[in-house]
């Protein structure tokens, strides 16, 4: 069990006009190797509750466990946790700083004491599984496309070879290009290397597509923890918290309400072609 | 975190003091501080507390929110209160070793340590009960006349309340990117000196990028939006007197009064 969270609680300004819940009562654990899937609404605790796995934040109430031992436990080496479980924040591109692109990409090794040459295999092999070529390596961070930077910045969390990999809204403000480009080498990563992936996410459509389960935060609460099909079936629930099914279930569901005996779980454009093409043939 | 440091430390709660213009406030602020220079006797003390007191009461503020101010200049508190205590000449009443404390001594630190608490709390209860918009808004407004000699006031406002406005932005930045590199395996507070401020630069060279990115994101919209400058610009909500802010202005006259009188009778 790579991840546990028990009785998760976080309070914002405890003890002021502005004491506001963030978390309350969130429990999960997450296995190795699966790829979770995190949505909610703006303000619904998600992000917050990503910084607790890796001990940015430390809860108000309630323990966080990596592979077994509390982090927060005396003792424990937060640092080294760091390095296992690997953060992306949103606009990951806002914390480059180096002069070129190699060396941003060392600052994680570098951090964790290891020496030369082994910074710089971890580097140039976490920019390759990114997809950035030797061209790039010399070049300021600065001078890539918004799409690139990301990459590099991608890669700097990447370089620490973690064990589970987070990811908050990695797609934000892409293009389509871009975005198809980052998700590939995410689900690449989950599935040569048996990485443990947790994606936040706004698009219904790529939580379809890639994770094995989709936990829904609303208000600091877990609302829903399931197969996104089981949870993309109480999309009526998930309006009332501001979110939404895939559109290819709306279309779905309106089918079967109009009586055509197709499949009601379907979450992908795909399947829907499929079944649909499969119920004209018949 | 860094979260908790307040910079505008407004309390938002709905009051009579609240809802008053910031210029009234302003001014008031002003008259109080005046007030505990011209106060040298125990009775103007009194009247100065009362002022103080209903002030505090009305805010609806937490007292602890008012006294939160005071731990900034607890040092130069005692610094004072202990030289004027020990250093003042005069009738002794107490001899501990080479230090001595006079009647004028004790009366004093004091007045001393009364006058320091209550111009901290004071200015407290003006920045608990305006946010910094209204602030810059009413000292805007109230030093109007320096146009006339070509200060450019309305420039000089402008720059605090986008200053007030993005401090609270810039906090919130360095600590997302405080944390994005201690996710990279960061460390901000061991090492020595050195070390130290050379951990600062993966932190500097990015909040320096988004406050500059941020700088002409903000010029561009403003100029898309037509500013230029003071020159003919209407407010959204423009500042008017209402029946409470004369009524505080004739407290403070009939306050100042007190205290003016009470130095002069004894």
């Amino acid at each position: 069990m790579a991840i546990r969270a028990e009785h998760l609680t976080y309070v914002y300004g405890q003890g002021t006009a502005f004491e506001q819940y963030a978390l309350k009562d969130v429990n999960f654990q997450i296995p190795d190797g699966q790829f979770v899937g995190l949505i909610g609404h703006t303000g619904s605790g998600k992000s917050t509750l990503i910084q607790h796995l890796n001990g940015l934040i430390k809860p108000t109430g309630g323990t966080v466990y990596y592979e077994g031992e509390d982090i927060h436990g005396e003792g424990y080496n937060l640092r080294e946790l760091r390095s296992k479980v690997g953060l992306v924040f949103q606009y990951p591109e806002h914390q480059l700083f180096e002069i070129d692109v190699f060396s941003d990409v060392c600052f994680g090794p570098r951090n964790l004491g290891l020496d030369k040459g082994e910074v710089a295999r971890r580097a140039r092999s976490a920019l390759e599984q990114v997809g950035l070529g030797e061209k790039y390596w010399d070049q300021s961070p600065f001078e890539l496309s918004g799409g690139q930077k990301r990459r590099v910045a991608i890669a700097g969390v990447l370089a620490m070879e973690p064990k589970v990999l987070i990811l908050d809204e990695p797609t934000a403000g892409l293009d389509p290009r871009g975005r198809d480009e980052i998700l590939d080498k995410i689900s690449h990563l989950h599935r040569e290397k048996g990485m443990t992936i947790i994606l936040v996410s706004h698009s219904m459509e790529d939580i379809a597509r890639y994770a094995d389960r989709l936990m829904v935060m609303n208000r600091g609460e877990k609302a829903f923890d399931g197969p996104p099909r089981e949870v993309f079936e109480h999309y009526r629930d998930l309006e009332t918290m501001g979110l939404a099914a895939p559109q290819v279930t709306y279309i779905v569901h309106g089918l079967r309400e109009k009586g055509v005996p197709i499949d009601h779980d379907i979450t992908m454009v795909e399947e829907a072609r499929d079944a649909i093409v499969k119920l004209l043939k018949e | 975190m860094i979260r908790d440091i307040t910079l505008g430390q407004y309390y938002p709660v709905d009051s009579v003091l609240h809802r008053m213009d910031p210029r009234t406030k302003l001014f008031g602020t002003m008259v109080f501080i005046i007030s505990l220079f011209l106060a040298d006797h125990i009775g103007a003390y009194a009247i100065a507390t009362v002022f103080l007191a209903s002030a505090i009461a009305i805010s609806r503020v937490p007292f602890k929110f008012m006294v939160r101010g005071l731990k900034a200049v607890v040092f130069l508190l005692l610094i004072s209160v202990s030289f004027n205590l020990f250093l003042t000449d005069g009738e002794v009443l107490v001899r501990l070793g080479f230090l001595r404390i006079t009647r004028e001594g004790l009366r004093m630190s004091c007045f001393m340590g009364l006058r320091l608490i209550y111009l901290v709390v004071g200015s407290s209860i003006m920045t608990l009960t305006t946010t910094p918009n209204q602030l810059t808004d009413g000292m805007e407004k109230s030093l109007g006349f320096l146009k006339a000699v070509k200060v450019p006031v309305h420039e000089i406002s402008m720059m605090m309340s986008i200053a007030l406005r993005f401090i609270p932005i810039l906090v919130e930045e360095t600590d997302k990117i405080m944390k994005a590199q201690m996710a990279r395996g960061a460390d901000f507070e061991s090492g020595n000196l050195i070390q130290k401020a050379k951990s600062m630069v993966p932190l500097l060279v990015p909040l320096f990028i988004s406050a500059f990115r941020r700088a002409t994101d903000l010029a561009m919209a403003m100029e898309a939006r037509c500013y230029r400058g003071g020159q003919g610009r209407t407010r959204m909500k423009p500042l008017r007197y209402s029946r409470r802010d004369h009524v505080a202005y004739v407290i403070y006259g009939v306050y100042l009064a007190a205290i003016i009188a009470v130095r002069a009778a004894l």
